[in-house]
């Protein structure tokens, strides 16, 4: 499967799809880079899984591209060439064994995908379960079989639609430890989730789509730092600080909660802010920041009924 | 090694040979020329109003050829649909498209080798229910000569060469039925659907054939040339059926593969 890369893993330009009125994905760029384990994330019906069909060239785009490694995998298969992953669960033929349907996928794929059947199904603990009909598999079973189909093709992008969607606690937490070692390989990953502690856990780049449009696309650090951070005040006089705080520029949503101050800002003008709340006279006794975490961030955007303007 | 539409024509057959719809239908076929056979030998008589009805306790060999007229009303088609119609939807039921349709492998070259498996399904079905029935037969009746539509009577030798290629010339109808279930199965994406669809088109085209006022149709529908192989039973024989049959069959047949073809290559994939 050597081919020399002529693009990014993937590069989204303009990406639409409609369903008659229903515009299930629109407008969509996003540009995943080699090495990045890149979360796809919003809550369902966002059009996530609409995008990734198109990306593996299962439904065709209304308009806009899709570029595999440089190549357009509405033109053929040859865009799928170091690329595997699947859309929702994956699926397989019941009746046959769980070993069986890897054989044949191994048939599909050509090479010597063959011989990797053994190692990929020790790879996602399937083995003694291999000769079962796939018809008797447990979800988290098929789920793992569909990492271990993907694994197959000895990927460089592997493409996952909510890998960890409906496995219990345990299966939820090897599937993250899977996935983070298949990315401490070099595996590009992008990862669909509206699951936020995974993606804040795996992924170092997001995409954040409501409504089939991308209201945020960076990294996951500078989505922190751009949205800001909330702060709690604890002064000997709140009355002072609270007039403070109220006039200072850079400091956003002052209002009373208890015997604390809450507001927003940035680090930098919580610097300055304390130093002139000590020169007034309200000495500090307690300022915390109080780190957004990826979850509130994810809220805001995807509920805020007005876009809004940190999209990068 | 580089995957093919034959790679893929190979796992179709695996996966036939793992499903039990695809023993029923041969089940059918191998079990209706049976109790055909132990029916009319338990009764005495036959079905004296068709072809070769008469003669089916004085030579095996007329069983078989009796099966092709009975089995064309709705059996054989329907064990043709029953893998044909089945062959894509079940893919869709399955939710198995995706999964297939990511690897190495173009729509166009997946489409091939399920086009070849179905085909090849139906003509072992009905080879397969011919061979029995020539075999019940001859146990029940003896492998005898044959009177032929002529009235002429052949060894019986030479007539099972003329069952054998009755046979071969039967398959053109069935593989245009085939056609047609692959059609209904690329576009319904619904096994039942597609099987009960295939199923009704060839019935719709028997009943056009008995319409007052259609004569002109006649030689043109796709039921009348599952009776093309009598053409062979004459003496001298004549290939005008056999032939009319060979390109009526392909008009059925080939726009309908095409259709399916498109359908299938340009077809969204959703859903599984």
């Amino acid at each position: 499967m050597a081919s020399e890369v002529s693009g990014p893993p993937v590069e989204v330009r303009g990406l639409v799809k409609r369903y008659g009125e229903l515009v299930a994905v629109d407008h969509v760029d996003l540009t995943v880079q080699p090495g990045d384990v890149y979360g796809y994330l919003g809550p369902n019906g966002a059009g996530k899984t609409t995008s990734l069909r198109m990306m593996l060239g299962l439904i065709r785009p209304t308009a806009g591209t899709v570029k595999l490694f440089g190549r357009d995998p509405q033109l053929g298969v040859a865009a799928l060439e170091g690329v595997a992953g699947f859309v929702e669960a994956p699926r397989f033929y019941p009746y046959l064994s769980g070993r069986t349907n890897l054989e044949l996928l191994a048939a599909f794929d050509g090479g010597d995908a063959r011989r990797r059947v053994d190692v990929v199904l020790e790879t996602v603990e399937l083995a003694d379960r291999a000769h079962d009909r796939v018809g008797g598999y447990s979800h988290g079973m098929r789920q793992r079989l569909g990492i271990a189909s993907a694994l197959l093709r000895e990927p460089r992008l592997l493409l996952l639609d909510e890998p960890a969607t409906g496995l219990d606690p345990g299966g939820m937490r090897d599937m993250r430890v899977l996935v983070r070692r298949l990315a401490d390989e070099g595996m590009t990953v992008v990862l669909s989730s509206h699951l936020m502690p995974e993606v804040e856990e795996l992924c170092n780049r997001v995409a954040i789509v409501r409504s089939g449009a991308i209201v945020y696309e960076g990294e996951i650090a500078e989505l922190k730092r751009t949205a800001g951070s909330s702060y709690r005040l604890r002064t000997t006089d709140n009355e002072v600080a609270l007039g403070l705080c109220g006039r200072w520029d850079g400091v956003q949503d002052v209002r009373r909660d208890g015997d604390s101050i809450r507001f927003s800002s940035s680090e930098q003008v919580v610097g300055q802010l304390s130093r002139a709340l000590v020169e007034a006279g309200a000495l500090i006794l307690a300022m915390t920041p109080e780190t957004a975490t990826l979850e509130d961030l994810f809220f805001a955007l995807t509920e805020d009924p007005r876009p809004l303007a940190v999209a990068a | 090694m580089t995957p093919s539409a034959a790679t893929v024509y190979r796992w179709e057959l695996r996966k036939l040979r793992s499903q039990k719809r695809t023993y029923l239908g041969l089940g059918a076929a191998v079990a209706v020329p049976i109790i055909f056979v132990v029916a009319t030998s338990l009764r005495g008589g036959g079905p004296n109003d068709v072809p070769f009805g008469r003669y089916i306790h004085t030579s095996g060999l007329a069983i078989p050829l009796v099966m092709l007229l009975f089995g064309a009303i709705w059996m054989y088609p329907l064990i043709t649909a029953l893998v044909a119609g089945d062959i894509i939807a079940s893919e869709d039921h399955n939710g198995t498209l995706k999964t297939i349709l990511t690897r190495s492998l173009d729509r166009g070259q997946i489409f091939t080798g399920k086009m070849f498996a179905a085909a090849s399904y139906a003509i072992v079905a009905i080879l397969l229910s011919g061979a029995v029935g020539i075999v019940a037969g001859c146990l029940a009746s003896g492998f005898n000569p044959l009177r032929t539509l002529s009235g002429t009577t052949v060894s019986a030798s030479t007539a099972l060469g003329l069952v054998a290629a009755s046979l071969v010339v039967y398959l053109m109808p069935i593989l245009a039925v085939a056609s047609i279930g692959l059609l209904l199965s690329a576009v319904t994406r619904n096994s039942a659907a597609a099987i009960v669809g295939t199923l009704m088109v060839s019935l719709l085209i028997q009943l056009i054939g008995i319409l007052p006022g259609l004569g002109g149709l006649h030689p043109y529908l796709l039921s009348t040339q599952f009776n093309a192989w009598q053409g062979l039973l004459r003496s001298p024989a004549d290939w005008a059926p056999v032939i009319r049959s060979a390109w009526v069959c392909s008009l059925y047949g080939v726009p309908s593969l095409i259709a399916a073809y498109l359908v299938f290559l340009r077809r969204d994939v959703t859903g599984g």
